[in-house]
This record gives structure tokens, C-alpha cells and sequence, in this order.
């Protein structure tokens, strides 16, 4: 990670070596997979996720059902397919956010230092005290139940993080001979920022990146669950395992094992992209 | 100074976060409660906090009763909660990150790199979906809620928590294990160790009195900012054991605009979260020889 020039040249061994990756490969399998129920699912499930039917309601799971009914008959497994849908959706669009304000405020922090340093660090330290989910409880309280106040929560809460991680890139590359001939040339400060120094922490954020998005999944999955993110009808994940939980000691697992199969699949997958990536830069 | 600057930026933090509360519509509602909301919002700032301070902490819209005697009890239960996961956690993490450290590069390093990285991005509730269906549901070993009777013993209260704990653990034996894991790989690669192996000592001698009280010093400062993150699983976990702890009160204070009950609840959470920093720096100022031996000798 030294030799910023030597790594340019190295780009297309590094997105070779990453494919080579036996827990990159794992990962980005099962996240396609979700991805392309979330675009496809609706036209491809054998039964309308939204369809009551009472006189069918909680069927185990059989050659019509593969994964049974819910309470109001409703088929899982085409809920769990097309259940991918909203999460994939309000999880990345949070995480792009919180990597935008969070890659300028770093980028901001790291280079100027001093006072401004300070100031935005004390509010990062500020955002950090809390838990996300409380956060989110406050906010949501306070302004009422939106998917878009889901969304900038989670930017809010994760731009401090993603802020951390490029200041302290950002900190190793001001030194460097580039930024200083830069200067000297007069550039202004917004050219240096984001031409000069941002192609060259480029891989911390993505690496910081991946891994929000998976706590983004985690946020918004279990906002969900306690019934403050994604709303009803959606035949969201942690939505359906809120509504069904409560039934559980009856015996009717296949109302919940699903949802949770495919929540936990979702993260890992992410998780494993980004150690893929992780591990391939570090290198 | 650290502690310093942490105590004093929580109040201003949870402040910020009372904002949101007071600043918006439902303030209307909030005036209907004869409390003196159309004061600015500094003011009541400044009001509340002095009854923090005092110990008053305001009544409840939802009981209209005291705030005070709620939060303690969930305080207590969420700490017996709590404290089952860290016994659990902390002996696990530390195992597990020193043997990953120890198999540095091999398959046990890499599979529990991989499966800690992964149970630490599962939801709580998911995990605990899961578990509840296999221990609670198929095998019926626990009980699948954490409320246990009034008189029940401390053996039953612990069976009770051993399920819900469970999800936490999961949560934290990633974190744990990390930091043991780079903490251990530093202190092998010292200059110390290499001495003291080279000077003859056994392996087992050189692992434990040279490079493991070096190794778990970062692992301790790691400890103490997880709380912060255990408490936003408190809240869910909580809610899917039907327990009555502080994060179920706060949910549930959310759920019903409880103001007071939430804004407590938040600050208790703060206060909280500075003195498990202020014990981890104690605990790691005690252990550090470095400051210690300056101490004594």
C-alpha cells in the first residue's frame, strides 16, 4: 500500500486475484442471487406474495407451498423471494449517502487538520456514544415512520464511521510529494480534495464501504422487526418475522425460518464480498 | 483527559438527541401534558438535567407515575442480561483469537476470522429466531421467554437468560476475537518475545507470562466500547424474549411517546457508556506494566 503508482498497474492482477478468492466467489453468489430476486422475483414467484387466502392460512410447507402460508394464507416462499426487494433497495441508497457525507467530511478532516479537525472529530465521537438503533428509535419518534427517515439515519449514523477511516488515509497522503506539488501549482483546494488525494484512498473506502452495507442490512432488517422501518404490506424480511414471531411457540416455524435463513444469507454474503476485498488489497 | 472529554460530550449528545422530540409537532401534543414545554428548549435542557442530577427524573405519560423506580428495575434486568453474555463472551473471544493468532494463516485462523466476521453481522433477532426454533420450539432444553416467576431462584433466572444471551454472544465473539487476534499477532512478533524464547524459556511460559498480558491490553478498551453497541441489542433482543429491560423501555416509551421514560432512558444509557470507558481506562492503566511498575518501584 505503499506505492500508490505501482498499484494502478496492478489493477487488473488485483480483480484477477479477487476472483480467485474462494470466499469472494461464496459471497458474491449468494448476494447476485438476492439481487436478482429483488429485480426478477415479482415475475418469477409461482404465487402473488400479497394474495390472502384464509381458507389456506398456515399450511406447513408442501408441493404447492414450498415454504407454506402465513396467517392470512399468503404464500412464503414467494414472500421471501420478492422480500428482497424493499431491503436491497433502502440499504445500499443509505449506505451511498453515508459514504458520500462521510468520504467529504473525511477528506475535509484529514487535510485541513486542526481546528476544523478537532471540531468535526468531537461530532463524530458525538454520533458514535449512541447506538444506531436508538438513534433510530429518537428520530423516528420524533418525526414519524418513514422509509425516508430510515434512509438518513443510517447515512447519519454511518458517515462518521466511513469519515474515520478516509481521515486516517487521508492522513498518510498529505505528506506525499503530489499533494505538495499541487499546491505549489496553485490548484485549488476542492481540485486537490477530490482529483489529487480521493483516486488515492479509493480502495479504504470501498473496502469501508462493502462492509456499511452490510450493516446497513443488519439496520434496516431490524428497524423492520421492531416496527419502525420498512411498513406493511411489504413482504419484507424482518417485517414478515415481526408479524409471525409471536406464533412461534405454536409449532409454526415455517412462518419465520425462512425469513431469518434469508436475512442472515443476505449479510454473510456482503460480509464475505468485502474480507474478499479486503484481504485482495491488503495483500 | 479521554474520560474527561467523553463525560463531557455526552450530555451535549443526548441533548441534541432530546431535540428531536421537543423541536416537532408533536411537541403540540406534548404541551397538552402540562408540563411547561413552551419554554425554549435550552431552558428545559437546562432544568432536566439539574433533576437528573438530583435524582428526580421526571413522571411517566404512559403510568403517570415516577420515571425513576421503572428504570432502575429495567437497569437491573437488562444488567443480569448483560452480564450472562459477557461471562459467556469474553473467555470465548479471547480463546478464540489466540488460537487464531496462534494458527496465524492456517485453516483455523481463517475459518474463525470468517465465522466470527459472519456471526457478527447477523441481526440479533435473527439468530435468536433461529435458536428459539431449535433449543426453545424442536428441543424444548429452554424456555423460549425470558420472563420467569416471581420467585423464581437464581439458577432459574439464569436458565432463563442463557437462550437470549446467546444472540450477543454471537455479536460480540467477532469484535473479541479480532482485536485478541492482532493483539496476540503484535506481541508475538515483538522484540520481547523473541528474547524471551531466544533466553530459553518453555513455549507455554513464553505465551503466557510474555506475550498474553501484552496481547488482551488493546482487547480490554474493545470490551468497553462494545456495550455501546450491546445496548441497541438489548432493544431487540428484549423485545423478542418478552424481557423487561431497559431496552424494552425505551422501546416501548418510543412506541408510546413516552417522553420523559425515553429521555431517561437515553441519558442512563450515556451515563452508562462513560463509566464502562472510564472502568476500562482504570482496568488498563492496572494492567499495563508499564504504568504499573513506574508506580511501585
Amino acid at each position: 500500500m505503499t506505492d500508490i503508482s505501482a498499484r494502478d498497474h496492478t489493477w487488473r492482477d488485483d480483480l484477477r486475484r479477487l476472483f480467485r478468492s474462494v470466499t469472494f466467489d461464496i459471497g458474491a453468489v449468494i448476494v447476485l442471487f438476492w439481487v436478482g430476486c429483488a429485480i426478477f422475483g415479482p415475475s418469477l414467484v409461482p404465487h402473488d406474495p400479497f394474495a390472502d387466502d384464509l381458507l389456506n392460512s398456515l399450511l406447513p410447507p408442501s408441493s404447492d407451498h414450498w415454504f407454506g402460508t402465513d396467517q392470512l394464507g399468503r404464500d412464503v416462499f414467494s414472500r421471501v423471494i420478492v422480500g428482497a426487494r424493499d431491503i436491497l433497495t433502502v440499504a445500499p441508497i443509505a449506505t451511498l449517502l453515508s459514504t458520500l457525507l462521510g468520504t467529504a467530511l473525511g477528506l475535509t478532516m484529514g487535510y485541513f487538520g486542526g481546528f476544523i479537525d478537532e471540531a468535526l472529530s468531537r461530532l463524530v465521537d458525538a454520533v458514535l456514544a449512541l447506538p444506531t438503533v436508538i438513534v433510530a428509535l429518537l428520530a423516528l419518534t420524533a418525526l414519524g415512520t418513514s422509509t425516508l427517515t430510515v434512509l438518513f439515519v443510517i447515512a447519519f449514523s454511518f458517515a462518521p464511521i466511513i469519515a474515520r477511516t478516509v481521515r486516517s488515509a487521508v492522513l498518510t497522503e498529505v505528506g506525499l510529494d503530489y499533494v505538495a506539488a499541487a499546491e505549489l501549482r496553485r490548484e485549488n483546494t476542492f481540485y486537490i480534495l477530490f482529483v489529487e488525494i480521493l483516486p488515492n484512498v479509493l480502495p479504504p473506502i470501498l473496502v469501508e464501504t462493502t462492509v456499511r452495507l452490510g450493516y446497513a442490512i443488519f439496520t434496516v432488517a431490524t428497524l423492520s422487526f421492531i416496527g419502525f422501518g420498512i411498513q406493511p404490506p411489504s413482504p419484507d424480511w424482518g417485517l414478515s418475522i415481526s408479524a409471525n414471531y409471536g406464533m412461534i411457540g405454536g409449532g409454526f416455524w415455517w412462518t419465520v425460518l425462512f425469513d431469518s435463513l434469508a436475512i442472515a444469507s443476505l449479510v454473510v454474503g456482503i460480509n464475505l464480498v468485502a474480507d474478499g476485498i479486503e484481504s485482495t488489497l491488503n495483500d | 483527559m479521554l474520560i474527561f472529554a467523553g463525560g463531557h460530550l455526552l450530555p451535549g449528545n443526548v441533548g441534541r438527541a432530546m431535540l428531536g422530540p421537543f423541536a416537532d409537532p408533536t411537541a403540540v401534543e406534548v404541551l397538552n401534558h402540562k408540563m411547561g414545554t413552551d419554554r425554549p428548549v435550552l431552558v428545559q435542557y437546562a432544568d432536566w438535567i439539574a433533576g437528573f442530577l438530583t435524582g428526580d427524573l421526571g413522571e411517566s405519560y404512559a403510568y403517570r407515575a415516577p420515571v425513576a423506580p421503572f428504570l432502575l428495575t429495567a437497569l437491573a434486568n437488562s444488567a443480569k442480561l448483560a452480564a450472562v453474555a459477557f461471562v459467556l463472551v469474553v473467555p470465548l473471544g479471547i480463546f478464540g483469537g489466540v488460537v487464531a493468532a496462534l494458527y496465524r494463516g492456517r485453516a483455523a485462523d481463517r475459518i474463525l476470522s470468517v465465522a466470527g466476521l459472519s456471526a457478527t453481522v447477523v441481526p440479533e433477532f435473527v439468530s435468536g429466531i433461529v435458536l428459539i426454533l431449535i433449543f426453545g420450539v424442536w428441543l424444548r432444553w429452554f424456555p423460549i421467554s425470558a420472563t420467569w416467576k416471581e420467585d423464581a431462584g437464581p439458577f432459574t433466572q439464569l436458565y432463563h437468560l442463557i437462550l437470549p444471551s446467546i444472540p450477543l454472544v454471537l455479536i460480540l465473539f467477532g469484535y473479541i476475537a479480532r482485536m485478541a487476534r492482532a493483539g496476540m499477532i503484535e506481541a508475538l512478533d515483538a522484540d520481547y518475545t523473541r528474547t524471551a524464547v531466544l533466553k530459553g524459556l518453555s513455549y507455554p511460559q513464553v505465551i503466557w507470562r510474555h506475550v498474553l498480558r501484552n496481547a488482551l491490553l488493546p482487547t480490554i478498551s474493545v470490551i468497553a466500547t462494545q456495550t455501546v453497541y450491546l445496548i441497541g441489542g438489548l432493544v431487540v433482543i428484549e423485545i423478542l424474549f418478552h424481557y423487561q429491560g431497559i431496552g424494552s423501555l425505551i422501546y416501548t416509551a418510543a412506541k408510546k411517546k413516552d417522553f420523559p421514560m425515553l429521555q431517561a432512558g437515553v441519558m442512563a444509557i450515556g451515563a452508562l457508556f462513560a463509566l464502562t470507558t472510564l472502568l476500562a481506562d482504570l482496568l488498563y492503566a492496572r494492567l499495563n506494566p508499564r504504568i504499573r511498575y513506574g508506580g511501585r518501584e
